[in-house]
């Protein structure tokens, strides 16, 4: 049934351009059979009665006019099977693990279709990851797309697997799973997520996709679409909680700009595609929460800034869709602070709906606003420090500026494999750091709070 | 006999069609499922059509269906509680016919074909009526009468005229001529909706906000931008006017926005309340979700159909508000199209065509004598998400350009855990005079003189901060020191407000009135204190000042707001500053 066409009239960078073929489908996926006899898989990009576009994923080295395309009629599917978590897939999904082939129970189109908002469950169960700045103040739920944005050089891979590690929802022993997509990292960095995997025993939970640097770009921009379908697969049919952790987005822009560049489009900032935003939701907002289903997909993605600029467009367009992020700081990486994170550009749009009464305290919410009010104004006065002295500050300011150092040393510092609980370390910690102040300067927390919370009221009461 | 063409070119949602001859935006349906799509080109024999739904698997030489008609809304009774997506598929018969993620080439009616609405005729046989007229009403929720029109482009006399129970199909009225009239009428989305007169904006939108109604106010009618990086707040302030602005319909659309956001509109506005008359908030609201992984080409329309419902409402004679979040999401939606048109980009990568669509949008804005011969107006507040926060870029640009009113969002401020984080230097509104009668007449006679007082104080505040930066407060003289120390109450007392808090994330214009007085009051008596002696460190550690600040949170406000001046005088009294 299938025909062959041997009608390549042009190969330029990942692209081939047929003519004269029968109708075929926007988004199909093309086997190339090369004639060495190996075959190279592709999709169409741009479909005419005239020409084919068609972009070729294991780059287009040793094609030529002889070789013979295959369209196969069908859009790029992934085979799932519960079977695949404990696998090690490559980055187009086939087993790198000397493992079977999986066998599937179903084959999905990876580009999955747009969740209904209207069949979204608002997510609000909270995620305990044991680290004090995201639990404390940038509060992760379940259903949410939090990414790390940070810097080459930066411990964001350990952060990433200290989360994957310890993230669990309180008082729930629901089946939990990781699905973890390499996109462009290398060798070195995959073979610290895995053996890390197999040392904690995860990897019989995890579903791995590995795109490694050397692997050719075109295939980044399929890979992240297999662990989602994936990961939803896994939520939505076996009702399992998803943690999806993606990188690096950064090395998935370059691969969209590289293809940009080759069909010729019309670049948008920094010679990034103008599509970019839409794409990046495209994967972005398959995170979430559906309404009678039991499963959630959460999205943890990794993104390195280029030159830690937080405005450049990968960042910059990122932030704009997903749920805040958490900003790896190199000021405190560089002051030997263990996970440096820094709260005061880091944001979960999420955390009032899972914190709390009920959900971890109810001083939650007031004691996160205090520390942030305080740890900003610290900051401010340091650079006032550097310029008049630290004699010149009022009494008050010193407190504050002194509040800044403790905040940092003791709320962010921690050790790669302290798990702290939300209620008997994190908001003990944060009560006393503030405790170092005036009642009076605790302006953002309710009266009632200071009484219940505050530990020299505590130690009256008891 | 029905004309069909074929595809001839897929590229992404841009497919280019040959056989047919369209006119420029009408809608055709392509392919065999029968995707919906508009012409947005005509070159030779081909047209280009932007399609709304996913385009992947279609296939050169499948059929295409023109339908004759430009991409149109249903306007009628049932529009109010519903939520649709870009092009006015009601989500909820989206999710019954196939489940939760969107599959393609659905089509959905946007007003209800089988529900009945009782129809009660206000004119008779006899009477003529021209275009806009109303012929009928219909109580669509509790508390809003919808009114039956005659459209814009009709005119007659009335032959005939039924009452009772209708579908929004069923025919109504029947004119001389032999035109049937139903309580349906469609309308092109890119064409704005006639009016007789358009009209100066006279009256304030009261939005419960303080930093908003207080110093930087809208009118109704008027057009205000939020533009601000993202985790500055544009959501949830937008989010606060919706819930609290005193306007009698509201539009939200989120274009471009997050699913889970949505997803937490959709579920809350039904469960609020709205505060003047106590009636679920979904009763007046009409809600448009594209978000932003559905299709790109629904995103740029649902603009559209969110500002022509908004008219509709308007020429019933209500007073409508309309929010966009994001324009930023709608202009990159023009981008995308435009590049894959091959057109000549504009400024990064915008089409050139970007000012003049904003501008057209903005314009279907305003207060106007509508047709109906009744008074209505559309407030569109959109928000805008300028990359990197960077106010320079073309979208806030020229959206600056067009509106009157500007509220600056501030990163900082947000960083501090200061909201509503409006940065009360940067923004400004050119309404403040002109409302300032009415703030006269209605609010108290010393309010704009309060106000303009209040906005002098921080803009001394922030000149003195360029000096403490250098010195040290210390430094400065005492007075000084006070002004600092007031223009912080008005910043934490008075310009903070928590949208979260139950209390305080509505505050009537009597209340911020009262907090702003009693603010100023307290300078007054500090600087008659400073002045008789009193050092300065007494002044500032009055206890009646601190429990200002709580003040507002309280739900028996004026009482408590009563304890705590009784004692800021009697303190003053025994400081002896009096």
């Amino acid at each position: 049934m299938t025909k062959e066409y041997k009608t390549i009239t042009e190969v330029s960078g990942p692209l081939i351009f047929l003519e004269k073929t029968e109708p075929v489908g926007f988004g199909e996926l093309v086997n190339i059979n090369l004639p060495d006899g190996t075959t190279k898989r592709g999709q169409v990009l741009d479909t005419s009665a005239e020409t084919v576009v068609v972009q070729v994923f294991e780059g287009t080295g040793g094609l030529n006019s002889e070789s013979g395309v295959v369209f196969t009629g069908e859009t790029i599917k992934l085979s799932v099977a519960k079977d695949m978590l404990g696998r090690i897939l490559s980055g187009a999904g086939e087993p790198l693990d000397g493992g079977p082939r999986i066998v599937p129970d179903d084959r999905i189109d990876v580009n999955g279709a747009s969740m209904n908002p209207y069949s979204r469950m608002p997510p609000e169960d909270f995620i305990q990851t044991g680290i004090s700045t995201i639990d404390g103040t940038n509060t992760l739920v379940r259903g949410q797309k939090l990414p790390i944005f940070s810097g080459s050089g930066l411990p964001h891979n350990e952060i990433a697997l200290q989360i994957a590690r310890q993230a669990k929802v309180l008082g729930s022993d629901e089946p939990f799973a990781v699905v973890f997509a390499a996109m462009g990292i290398t060798n070195e960095e995959a073979q610290y997520f895995m053996e890390d995997f197999e040392k904690t025993g995860a990897l019989e939970r995890a579903v791995v996709f590995l795109n490694l640097a050397d692997d050719p770009a075109v295939e980044r921009l399929i890979t992240p679409r297999m662990a989602l379908t994936a990961a939803e697969y896994l939520a939505y049919e076996h009702d399992m909680h998803v943690l999806v952790i993606l990188t690096d987005i950064t090395n998935y822009c370059e691969a969209l700009r590289q293809m940009g560049a080759a069909r010729e489009e019309v670049p948008g900032r920094r010679g990034y595609p103008g599509y970019m935003y839409t794409d990046l939701a495209s994967l972005y907002e398959r995170a979430g929460v559906i309404k009678g289903k039991k499963g959630s997909v959460t999205q943890f993605s990794i993104l390195t800034m280029p030159g830690d600029d937080i405005t450049h467009p990968i960042p910059d367009l990122s932030g704009y869709i997903t749920e805040g992020q958490i900003v790896v700081s190199r000021e405190l990486h560089m002051k030997g602070i263990y996970p440096p994170i820094n709260v005061l550009p880091s944001l979960s749009r999420l955390m009032n709906s899972g914190i709390g009464e009920g959900k971890t305290r109810d001083d939650h919410k007031a004691v996160s606003d205090q520390m942030y009010a305080l740890y900003a104004e610290g900051r401010d006065m340091r650079g006032l420090v550097a310029i008049v002295g630290k004699d010149a500050l009022s009494e008050r300011d010193q407190k504050v500026l002194e509040f800044a150092d403790l905040f940092e040393d003791r709320f962010v510092r921690q050790s790669r494999d302290e798990d702290r609980h939300i209620i008997d370390d994190t908001l003990r910690i944060a009560w006393e750091i503030l405790s170092e102040l005036p009642e009076s300067q605790l302006a953002r927390i309710d009266n009632k709070f200071i009484e219940k919370y505050h530990p020299a009221h505590k130690a009256k009461s008891e | 006999m029905e004309v069909k063409g074929e595809i001839y070119r897929v590229a992404g949602p841009v497919v280019t069609i040959t056989g047919i001859k369209p006119r420029m935006y009408d809608v055709v349906k392509v392919g065999h499922e029968g995707l919906m799509g508009e012409v947005i080109r005509i070159k030779g024999d081909k047209a280009t059509v932007q399609v709304y739904e996913d385009t992947s698997g279609i296939k050169p030489g499948e059929p295409v269906e023109n339908t004759g008609m430009s991409l149109s809304v249903e306007l009628g009774p049932g529009l109010l509680e519903s939520i649709y997506d870009g092009i006015q598929r009601p989500l909820k018969v989206l999710q019954e016919q196939m489940g939760d993620f969107i599959q393609r080439g659905v089509t959905a009616n946007g007003l209800d074909r089988d529900r009945k609405w009782d129809f009660k005729p206000t004119v008779s046989s006899g009477d003529s009526v021209k275009g806009g007229e109303v012929i009928g009403i219909v109580q669509e929720t509790m508390k809003i009468e919808h009114k039956i029109m005659v459209p814009p482009n009709v005119s007659g006399t009335v032959a005939d005229i039924k009452s009772g129970e209708f579908t929004v199909e069923e025919t109504v009225c029947v004119l001389e001529d032999g035109t049937e009239l139903q309580m349906m009428q469609k309308w092109s989305v890119r064409t704005p909706r006639p009016v007789a007169k358009k009209l100066m904006p006279s009256k304030p939108l009261i939005t419960g906000q303080r930093i908003l109604d207080g110093l930087f106010p809208v009118a109704k009618g008027g057009t205000a931008a939020i533009p601000g990086p993202f985790g500055s707040g544009k959501t949830v302030t937008q989010q606060q006017l919706a819930k609290w602005s005193d306007t009698d319909i509201v539009v939200y659309i989120g274009c471009g926005e997050r699913g889970n956001e949505m997803a937490d509109v959709l579920n809350e506005f039904p469960e609020l309340e709205d505060p003047k008359t106590g009636r679920p908030l979904m009763e007046r609201t009409v809600l448009i979700a594209n978000t932003s992984n559905m299709p790109v080409a629904a995103r740029e329309a649902s603009v559209y159909t969110g500002i022509t419902i908004a008219e509709y409402y308007r020429d019933m004679g209500y007073d409508v508000s309309l929010m966009a979040d994001s324009t930023s999401r709608w202009a990159e939606s023009m981008r995308e199209i435009s590049s894959r048109l091959e057109e000549m980009p504009g400024e990064e990568g915008y089409p050139a065509y970007l000012s003049a669509r904003l501008s057209e949008f903005y314009e279907r804005a305003g207060a106007v004598h509508s047709l109906s011969g009744s008074d209505g107006s559309i407030t569109v507040i959109g928000a805008v998400s300028p990359p990197g926060g960077d106010f320079s870029e073309p979208v806030t640009q020229n959206t600056l350009r067009i509106v009157k009113v500007f509220w600056a969002l501030d990163a900082k401020l947000s960083q501090r855990r200061h909201f509503p984080s409006i940065n009360w230097l940067t923004s400004y509104s050119l309404y403040s005079k002109g409302l300032s009668d009415w703030f006269s007449e209605n609010v108290a006679p010393d309010w704009v003189d309060l106000r303009d007082n209040a906005m002098d104080l921080l803009q001394q505040e922030s000149e003195l901060q360029e000096i403490v930066q250098l010195v040290g407060s210390d430094a400065l003289p005492e007075d000084q020191q006070l002004t600092l120390e007031i223009a912080r109450m008005v910043r934490e007392y008075f310009l903070q407000q928590n949208a979260f808090h139950p209390v305080d994330t509505f505050c009537p214009f009597d209340k911020q009135y009262k907090l702003l007085k009693a603010i100023s009051k307290y300078g007054e008596m500090a600087n008659a204190a400073l002045e008789a002696g009193v050092p300065m460190g007494d002044i500032i550690s009055v206890e009646s000042k601190d429990e200002l600040a709580k003040v507002k949170f309280e739900e028996d406000f004026e009482p408590a707001l009563n304890v705590v001046m009784t004692k800021m005088d009697e303190e003053f009294a025994k400081l002896g500053g009096k």
